[in-house]
């Protein structure tokens, strides 16, 4: 429920909590899942610790709700949730019917196919009459409807409610083909009994930019949200990362994006009403984009995620963060 | 307290006098809980109303005529993606439907025997059904839909290995294919015999128990109502033809093509729902049939009747009356529980309107109303037609 | 026999053993297993069945299982059986859900607490049962303050939110308060339906047919996506907390219709003697018609309580980690995908514990409360 009174004041209301309730999903690895000791881990994850040291200053301060992909932005609307990052796909009818501000993208992505290389199928084209597991509630069992309509070839949807419970069933071989977000394909692959059993089809058929999101109403914990997406992305560019970031922040130093950024210059955080140490507490909880992506969904992981489209600008990707200035 | 009451009834005040007086009390009441309740229900239509307007939504059905945009693999109808939200939810009820009245058929049978077991003289198939019936009541109805689920798509073979009953039907992991019949114009003559047939069984019945009353004399009334429902009809298909084409699945690229096609998520939602709900139909036959007096049995044999014969006019017609109000109540439990199908992706009422559609277009108030005013209304016409049937074969009592 | 060799008086002849082929062994299979045709099929049938069935299932969970081991991989390097080392390894995780490590013995503790209030219950010979009774009554309150902790009075606990609560746990805190609570709502509602008062009894049979027309799951769906917008602005509550007060609500639907059973059972003269001794309504239910009726219904009373109990695993398809919903979670982790079977097997052996306890207690309860009036 999104109360005028209660929604002006999301940063209020958390500073009071002394918590930041992050919605994220009941479990996809790399990205957001539990870890032996209950402890939450991935890529989201860090997403949702660096908000919760940039505003609290304590990145452990962060009670995670887990959610399905029907609940999770009744979560975020009716208050319960802060903010949402949930490989969510930002779309125009979740902004404007859903009444969502979705933060800057934190990842790249677009639907693909999982395939056993068995199959001898080569392009998403040749998959006439195939049985798809899809995760329901999602972009995704649009798009393949979509997609399948256009090119005119038939096929047999499986609908599972969760995305374990789809790969369950893909790997159980109820399904010939696993379609998802081609970040989720890869960590799926990878937790599949004999990952080299199976491929992605070169077809990506969706546009699926993933961003965190907050209720619609409150610009200024937008803003908060909005702007430590792209500290960390900005931190980056920079070179600022975890192991510096003490030592750089310490005193004013010759580059002035630094500066700015690490509050050794400027107001910025007093601008979005915080400290000037925000940045500062953000990158050295979690660590500069790159950094939290290596460590989650990165190459070395068993996700095995190449950065792609989620490389720096100057690098060839797309991430671009606006200026802090 | 009473003699100081009487005594002095000029001291009491108003209100204890009034407290005192039983119909103004019982007035009293009530009017004090129609408030609270109406109170209530005021409060939470206005929040609702202060909710949405803050965040800017309306209630509409408007949704229902927009496209969907999703497939459905399972469908009783015609339906597409480009198909409206409407059309969706139809899919879902008739799936839901499909389920609930295979899942009562298949229940009934197989509780019925299990009752049947349970009292039978033999130790191990005594035993076997009782531990059945253990195992199934202690076990959420959840775990067993998502174990027979796994059972049935990890044990039976890819559409390539397909068990193949005589080339015309196929069982694989993604569903039984099955030919499909497709009808010839001359087929209507034998549905029409189908249906005079079940006429005539109305009648002859009637008609056999007045002989019966009257005279004594006994027809085989079940054999011949069989033969006129089944082999009349069957009769007159053969003589015209067999006007029937079967359409018969083929495998082709990934799955069987053409035919019919019963899927995993429907068998497992139905066997496991059947499986479960007839452990506690086992238990009710059970009970219903040790009630009847033994003297009833003892009675009827003594009069001369079979063991069949007292089984079928005896027994059993006392027994249905202990059996039916607790069989309606595992009959709803079956309809309802249907919603469990959402855990396996098998397309019922919750998943389409309820879930699908409820996700892609954002409006939680509509969809869950229409999902809970469907239950309630299929609930209601159950209840209707077993208390119907409760009171026809009631004991008529004097 | 001779006969000849001894007389006999009549009724003096002394008790013959029975005939050999009526008694021991070979006379009980042949009684029980073989004594008719039909018999003898189903016989064979079932001695094939149990053949077939028994022998692989006993290899799988114990012969070839594994019962230690890193992940998956080093499970199926071992035998080709269930792998147990997954259960093993999570298994604070299945207990506990996400509660903190340090705080468990909190979890522990009410744990004890929770056996100790339910001896008085249970048991009416323990010691002191009165106090026991008032302790169990407090209980849900206790418990309830132990797991959320927080601030009262001199006592300071760390608090935990509800969303770290999980596993067997998350069961007990729904099973427990569903049934605490949905037998007092239960009899209210059950006699609001038998009310003379027009109003609270047409209340009282729209809310129960409303309760009883609709499926769990829907009633959790609203609680997590509809029931915010009928609270006032700016409030909310706890997710646990709805789905708690919509197990408890629907539980005592269905609590009110095996009560109202009870209630019908007791013939009129039960109230009418009462009415005529003075007793006012509500002491007239205490002391006369309840009793009778709650009695009665006890076998149902049970059954509703095991209903309610298997049901706490829906919670799983809004979100809330029940040992199902950790057991799925579980399974997205790389190391251990795909065991699905080891973890339903698990949690079902949990389930049908608790629940086959419930139900024998429910049969001992029935014999000891049987005062002869059966008729």
């Amino acid at each position: 429920m999104t109360a005028m009174t209660a929604q002006a004041a999301t940063l209020d209301d958390v500073k009071a909590r002394g918590e930041l309730n992050c919605v994220v999903t009941t479990g996809v690895a790399g990205f957001a899942a539990p870890d032996e000791n209950g402890r939450w881990e991935g890529f989201d994850v860090d997403f949702c610790r660096a908000v919760a040291a940039a505003v609290l200053g304590d990145a452990e301060k962060v009670k995670f709700i887990p959610t399905t992909g029907k609940t999770r932005f009744t979560v975020l609307n009716s208050g319960e949730g802060d903010i949402l990052f949930r490989n969510t796909t930002e779309t125009l009818s979740r902004d404007a019917d859903l009444k969502l501000t979705f933060l800057p993208v934190n990842y790249y992505d677009g639907q693909g196919f999982l395939i056993r290389k068995e199959l001898g199928v080569n392009s998403a084209k040749e998959l006439d009459g195939a049985s798809i597991c899809i995760q329901t509630g999602t972009t995704t069992e649009l798009n393949l409807a979509d997609f399948f309509r256009v090119n005119n070839i038939s096929y047999e949807p499986v609908a599972i409610e969760t995305n374990e419970e789809g790969i369950a069933n893909y790997s159980a071989n109820r399904c010939d083909v696993y379609t998802t977000d081609a970040s989720g394909l890869a960590s799926t692959r990878a937790a599949l009994e004999d990952p080299s059993a199976h491929i992605i089809l070169p077809e990506i058929i969706s546009k699926e930019p993933l961003a965190g999101a907050v209720r619609q109403g409150d610009e200024q914990w937008a803003d908060i949200g909005k702007w430590v997406v792209n500290a960390l992305i900005a931190a980056e560019e920079a070179g600022v990362t975890q192991a510096n970031v003490a030592e750089l922040a310490a005193a004013a130093g010759d580059n002035p994006d630094i500066n700015r950024l690490l509050g050794t210059e400027g107001n910025m955080g007093e601008m979005l009403g915080l400290d000037a140490q925000w940045a500062v507490r953000a990158i050295s909880a979690v660590g500069n984009y790159g950094e939290s992506f290596n460590r989650h969904i990165g190459p070395d992981t068993p996700i095995g995620l190449e950065r792609g489209l989620n490389a720096q600008w100057k690098d060839g990707g797309i991430l671009y963060a606006a200026p802090i200035r | 307290m009473n003699e100081v009451a009487i005594a002095q009834p000029p001291q009491r005040n108003l209100v204890s006098r009034l407290w005192n007086d039983k119909e103004t009390r019982s007035v009293i009441i009530q009017v004090i809980a129609f408030a609270a309740i109406f109170a209530f229900f005021f409060a939470m239509v206005r929040n609702a109303i202060i909710n949405l307007e803050a965040i800017g939504k309306d209630l509409s059905l408007g949704f229902l005529w927009q496209p969907a945009s999703y497939d459905i693999s399972q469908s009783l109808i015609d339906y597409n993606s480009r198909d409206t939200h409407f059309r969706a939810m139809i899919v879902g009820i008739l799936n839901t439907l499909l389920v609930a009245v295979c899942g009562i058929i298949l229940s009934t049978i197989v509780g019925f025997l299990l009752g049947v077991f349970r009292l039978s003289k033999n130790f191990l198939i005594n035993r076997l059904a009782y531990v059945y019936i253990e195992y199934v009541r202690n076990v959420p109805v959840l775990l067993h839909i998502l174990l027979v689920h796994g059972l049935i798509v990890h044990s039976l073979p890819l559409p390539k290995n397909a068990v193949n009953v005589s080339d015309t039907a196929f069982l694989t992991n993604r569903g039984f294919f099955m030919p499909k019949p497709s009808m010839e114009p001359l087929f209507w003559g034998v549905i029409i015999l189908f249906m005079l047939g079940i006429a005539f069984t109305f009648w002859f019945r009637k008609y056999a128990k007045q002989v019966q009353d009257a005279t004594g004399k006994h027809y085989p009334v079940f054999w011949i109502c069989l033969g006129a429902i089944v082999g009349v009809p069957l009769l007159a298909f053969l003589v015209l033809g067999m006007p029937l084409t079967w359409d018969i699945p083929e495998l082709s690229g990934f799955n069987f093509k053409g035919g019919m096609v019963i899927r995993p998520e429907f068998i497992a939602l139905w066997l496991a729902l059947s499986l479960y709900t007839a452990a506690f139909i086992g238990e009710i036959v059970r009970a219903g049939i040790t009630a009847v007096n033994w003297g009833q049995s003892e009675a009827s044999y003594a009069l001369g009747l079979s063991r069949s014969r007292t089984l079928s006019l005896v027994v059993i017609p006392q027994a249905m009356r202990i059996i039916v109000p607790p069989l309606t109540s595992q009959y709803l439990n079956i309809t309802k529980n249907s919603s469990l199908a959402i855990a396996i992706g098998y397309m019922d009422i919750v998943a389409t309107i309820g879930g699908i559609s409820l996700n892609q277009t954002g409006r939680e108030m509509e969809c869950m109303t229409i999902v809970l005013l469907l239950y309630l209304t299929f609930s209601l016409l159950i209840s209707a037609f077993m208390n119907w049937y409760n009171k026809r074969i009631k004991l008529v009592e004097r | 026999m001779n006969e000849t060799t001894q007389q006999y008086k009549p009724g003096e002849h002394p008790d013959l053993p029975p005939p050999r082929n009526l008694v021991g062994p070979v006379a009980w299979v042949r009684d029980h297993l073989l004594s008719s045709p039909t018999n003898i099929v189903l016989t064979f049938l079932c001695v094939w069945f149990l053949i077939k069935v028994i022998p692989p299932v006993l290899d799988w969970a114990f012969l070839d299982a594994v019962f230690t081991g890193e992940d998956r991989n080093a499970c199926r390097a071992q035998g080709d059986g269930a792998c147990w080392a997954f259960i093993s390894e999570r298994f604070k995780l299945f207990t506990y859900g996400f509660y903190p490590e340090s705080e468990h013995w909190r979890v522990n503790l009410a744990f004890i607490l929770l056996i100790a209030a339910l001896v008085p219950i249970l048991y009416d010979k323990t010691p002191f049962r009165k106090y026991g009774l008032y302790f169990s009554a407090a209980y849900p309150f206790i418990a309830g303050y132990l797991l959320l902790g927080g601030d009262f009075l001199f006592l300071s606990l760390t608090p935990v939110p509800t969303t770290q609560f999980g596993g067997f746990m998350l069961t007990l805190v729904v099973g427990i308060t569903g049934i605490a609570f949905s037998l007092p709502i239960g009899i209210l509602l059950a006699l609001g339906r038998q009310s003379k008062l027009p109003i609270i009894k047409v209340f009282c049979v729209a809310f129960i047919e409303f309760i009883r027309g609709v499926p769990l799951i829907t009633l959790l769906f609203v609680a997590s996506t509809m029931l915010s917008y009928f609270l006032p602005p700016g409030s909310n509550f706890d997710l646990l907390l709805r789905v708690l007060i919509m197990v408890t609500l629907f539980a005592s639907g269905y609590m009110a219709e095996v009560i109202r059973g009870g209630l019908q059972a007791i013939p009129k003269g039960q109230t009418e003697a009462a009415d005529a001794m003075g007793l006012k309504y509500w002491q007239s239910m205490r002391l006369i018609v309840l009793p009778q009726a709650l009695k009665i219904s006890i076998p149902g009373i049970v059954n509703t309580f095991i209903g309610l109990y298997k049901d706490t695993t829906l919670v799983i398809i809004i979100g809330l980690l029940d040992p199902l919903g950790i057991g799925r979670a579980s399974l997205s982790d790389t190391k251990w995908t795909g065991l699905s079977n080891e973890v339903y097997l698990f949690v079902a052996i949990f389930f049908f514990l608790s629940c086959f306890f419930m139900s024998r207690y429910s049969l001992y309860l029935e014999k000891k409360l049987e005062t002869g009036h059966k008729r």
